[in-house]
């Protein structure tokens, strides 16, 4: 056993890190540091380089444009970006649907679908959950009947992230209503552009627009672009939510957090001396980072285990309830350390609002970071729901 | 021992909660919030008017019903409850206490103003370096003459764009921290050389960066108390916001179980999870810790400094960490829909939230409990 990387990683890891500070653009780099909101375009120029590199799916088959990396490259490459503060890549093309169509696809939606996920042409988008169907999934309603060589599609999707970019969304929808729920429900491909389809914003608490309601009425989608057999789309389902709560645990962009955390700690005062001086705060700070490296270990022992052939189980689980519990501890040690200027609020920052920030510069995101990081214990699977996975797929209860 | 509010107590609890029954359901409380003001300002005149309620925690003397910090407790929990936006906070608690204490011709013309709603004050105590020491103060009142020139820059003062009033704390001699040399004013909020840049805040209230430079001010704003004023007008305001807690808290708990018996997934109510029962349950425990630290903390107001200053921050670190609890939990048992602005458990949250940090972290109070109760 050796934990220590080989002289081939610690040679991946410099050639990654000197592409990084070669070719990351500092415009990014300025507003990630003042944490503004992100624009379609901020994500997509990153984007765009890493595919000309040929580093923007490092996890597919070389076959379909991965990289061939060893999953230890793979996560010295996840650490390397966000040490550097690199934009996290848009998940919902290249590590959910993408799989899924070199997976279950045909030749053609392989051809047709997989280039313009690589390249960044299409912006996709995830349209699973409804009003009525949260955690149990399975009970969606969104309905697709036959006719002739089309589908024709009527419901309603919420909770659709960053929907109002999209060009293409892969949509749960239940194609028989007479058997056991999992068992008529069919993964399909939309275009966005399709006539009935509506995207409307949902606000949420820190005033982002991240997440949508997608409504669809009588909209027709060719045959042609369900993924796998009618009816069994529960099997692509589930592929991709194993797939989805892999990279979940968010190790590397914790860390990262954490140093920032040390950072603003040291530069805010408290009376004579920084705050990180302060037992207190210093205390949390410390248990943060002995949390995170118990789960990067946890995740180091999953990864080992997948290099010698096994697929993410139901382990993954406990990447996703520490690793979402962590992040959101990290946004509450920040909005701490910004003392009363964690309240002051303007919906404009960042979104060309060259208004200056009140208080420190670091400061005018917490609350609203704060806010809307209790997500992470929600999407992707409740951790509710992820402790019903471990206690019924683990402990066997 | 009786721990159960008189007639006149009642009262009060009961008229105000079914005025902002009225005008607080959560539409109007939105739109008031997106109003160019951020507020109603016929409300809190009604309050003073209509309902006669301003006139509660003052002294007879005063024109007041000879009422105190129980009464303000009473007002703040209903407040807590609706998430209001009212400057009762600042104005009657914080402005109208200082006043109280340090009494002289200053109090006798301004608490009748008060109590008339015709007087808002707002409490500009913090600075950016300051965090939540009260005697770290860079602002600078330098005696001229009769009166005084107030320099400096206080940060997030709550209400400030309401204000007709800023009761400012300043420093009249003494090195940055040292407690002797600091001071409190009143003054009027126009004053030539005062500016503010105002924002909202994300728990819906206004506030604003207030500059002062060379302010001239006359002798008379000063109210004599020096920093044990200002600590125990703090204390008493530290108080006041457990209070609205303790009304926040219980409100988080209800909602929450009313949408767990309507939300449905995989075929029943999700309160029929135990897990989510067991974790109401515990939410209900916290919030009871809220409110029995809300009046205690209160209770022990009048106590010696000393005492009083150990029994608030006892009671705020504890109320601090509950609502923590109680907020987080809510959030999550609700699922997506609670990190909305959709419905109403996501405002509490983020009042709640600011109330945490509100007059010191949990960490600030805890330390200032230990240093008292257990002197090295
Ligand atoms: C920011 C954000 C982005 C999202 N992005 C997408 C997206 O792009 N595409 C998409 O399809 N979906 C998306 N989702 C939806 C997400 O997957 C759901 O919110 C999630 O599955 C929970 O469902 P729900 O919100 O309906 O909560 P509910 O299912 O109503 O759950 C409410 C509460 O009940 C608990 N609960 C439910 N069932 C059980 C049980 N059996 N045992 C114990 N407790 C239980 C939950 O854990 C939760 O605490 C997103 C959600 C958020 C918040
Ligand atoms: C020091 C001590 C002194 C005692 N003295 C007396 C005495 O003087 N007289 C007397 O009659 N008895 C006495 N008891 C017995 C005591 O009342 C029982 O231990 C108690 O009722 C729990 O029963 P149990 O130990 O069989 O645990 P179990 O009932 O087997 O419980 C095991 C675990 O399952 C949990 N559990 C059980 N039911 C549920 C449920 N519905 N939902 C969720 N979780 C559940 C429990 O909370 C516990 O964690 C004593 C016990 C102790 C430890």
């Amino acid at each position: 056993m050796d934990i220590d990387f080989s002289p081939e990683d610690l040679a991946f890891r410099d050639e990654v890190r000197t592409f990084i500070a070669e070719n990351y653009p500092a415009e990014l780099r300025g507003k990630q540091d003042e944490g503004d909101e992100l624009s379609k375009e901020d994500f997509l120029s990153w984007h765009r380089i890493l595919h000309k590199k040929g580093w923007v799916a490092p996890a597919w088959p070389v076959e379909y444009g991965g990289t061939g990396w060893t999953p230890t490259q793979r996560f010295i490459f996840s650490e390397e970006t966000a040490r550097a503060d690199c934009i996290r890549l848009m998940p919902f093309g290249l590590s959910m649907v993408g799989p899924v169509i070199y997976t279950f696809g045909t030749p053609e939606q392989k051809a047709k679908f997989l280039p313009r996920i690589l390249s960044g042409e299409d912006w996709w988008c995830q349209g699973y959950s409804e009003p009525g169907a949260g955690s149990d999934l399975a009970s969606l309603r969104t309905k697709a009947e036959r006719n002739g060589d089309h589908y024709v599609v009527n419901g309603q999707k919420t909770w659709t992230t960053m929907a109002q970019h999209a060009d293409w969304g892969f949509f749960l929808v239940r194609t028989n209503p007479d058997v056991k729920q999992q068992e008529g429900i069919s993964f399909l491909l939309i275009d966005m552009k399709t006539p009935g389809i509506e995207v409307r914003p949902i606000i949420t608490l820190g005033g982002e627009h991240e997440v949508n309601e997608v409504f669809l009425d009588n909209v027709r989608v060719p045959i042609e672009n369900r993924v796998y057999e009618e009816d069994k789309g529960w099997t692509c389902a589930k592929f991709l939510l194993a797939h989805e709560r892999t990279g979940i645990a968010g190790v590397a962009g914790s860390k990262r957090g954490i140093e920032k955390i040390k950072a603003i700690a040291t530069a805010e005062m408290d009376g004579d001396k920084p705050l990180l001086s302060n037992p207190f705060f210093r205390r949390k700070v410390a248990e943060l980072e002995m949390d995170l490296t118990a789960l990067e270990y946890t995740e180091l022992r999953t990864l080992a285990g997948e290099a010698a052939g096994k697929g993410p189980g139901p382990e993954s689980s406990v990447l996703k309830i520490k690793g979402s519990e962590i992040q959101q501890r990290i946004t509450d040690l920040a909005l701490e350390a910004a003392g009363h200027y964690g309240a002051p609020y303007f919906r404009g920052f960042g979104e060309g609002d060259n208004e200056h920030p009140i208080g420190p510069d670091w400061a005018h995101r917490t609350a609203p970071s704060y806010f809307n990081m209790r997500k992470t214990t929600i999407y992707g699977g409740s951790n509710e729901v992820q402790r019903g996975i471990i206690a019924k797929m683990v402990l066997g209860l | 021992m009786d721990l159960s509010y008189n007639e006149t107590q009642g009262m009060l609890r009961e008229t105000l909660a079914r005025f902002l029954a009225d005008t607080y359901d959560f539409e109007s409380r939105k739109k008031m919030l997106a109003s160019p003001e951020g507020r109603d300002p016929g409300i809190w005149k009604a309050i003073a008017t209509e309902l006669g309620l301003t006139c509660a925690p003052f002294a007879e003397e005063h024109g007041g019903m000879g009422g105190g910090a129980l009464e303000n407790m009473i007002m703040m929990e209903e407040f807590g409850k609706v998430i209001a936006i009212e400057p009762w906070l600042q104005t009657v608690v914080i402005g109208g206490g200082a006043l109280k204490h340090a009494g002289g011709a200053l109090a006798e013309a301004t608490i009748p103003a008060i109590i008339s709603g015709d007087c808002v004050i707002a409490f500009a105590y913090a600075e950016p370096q300051g965090r939540y020491n009260l005697a770290d103060i860079g602002t600078t009142a330098k005696a001229d003459g009769a009166g005084y020139v107030l320099n400096g820059h206080k940060g997030v003062v709550y209400a400030a764009p309401w204000a007709t009033h800023l009761l400012v704390t300043a420093r009249t001699g003494g090195g940055r921290r040292d407690r002797a040399g600091v001071e409190l004013f009143l003054i009027e909020a126009n004053r030539p050389g005062i500016t503010r840049r105002d924002y909202p805040t994300v728990d819906g209230f206004m506030a604003s960066e207030v500059y002062f430079e060379n302010v001239a001010i006359p002798g008379e704003a000063l109210l004599t108390g020096g920093i044990e004023l200002i600590e125990r007008v703090v204390d008493e305001a530290t108080m006041a916001v457990c209070a609205e807690a303790s009304g926040i808290a219980r409100t988080m708990v209800n909602q929450t179980v009313e949408y767990t018996k309507q939300r449905k997934q995989f075929g029943q109510p999700i309160a029929k999870f135990q897990v989510l029962q067991h974790r109401m349950s515990d939410m209900f425990v916290e919030a009871e810790q809220v409110s029995s630290m809300a009046l205690m903390g209160t209770l022990k107001l009048d106590e010696a400094a000393e005492a009083r200053k150990a029994a608030v921050s006892m009671a705020k670190a504890k109320v601090g960490r509950s609502l923590k609890f109680v907020g987080q939990n809510a959030i999550q048992t609700h699922g997506g829909i609670g990190i909305t602005m959709e419905l109403a458990i996501g405002h509490y949250f983020k009042r709640g939230t600011m109330i945490e940090g509100q007059f010191g972290s949990i960490d600030h109070h805890l330390e200032r409990f230990e240093t008292l109760a257990y002197p090295a």
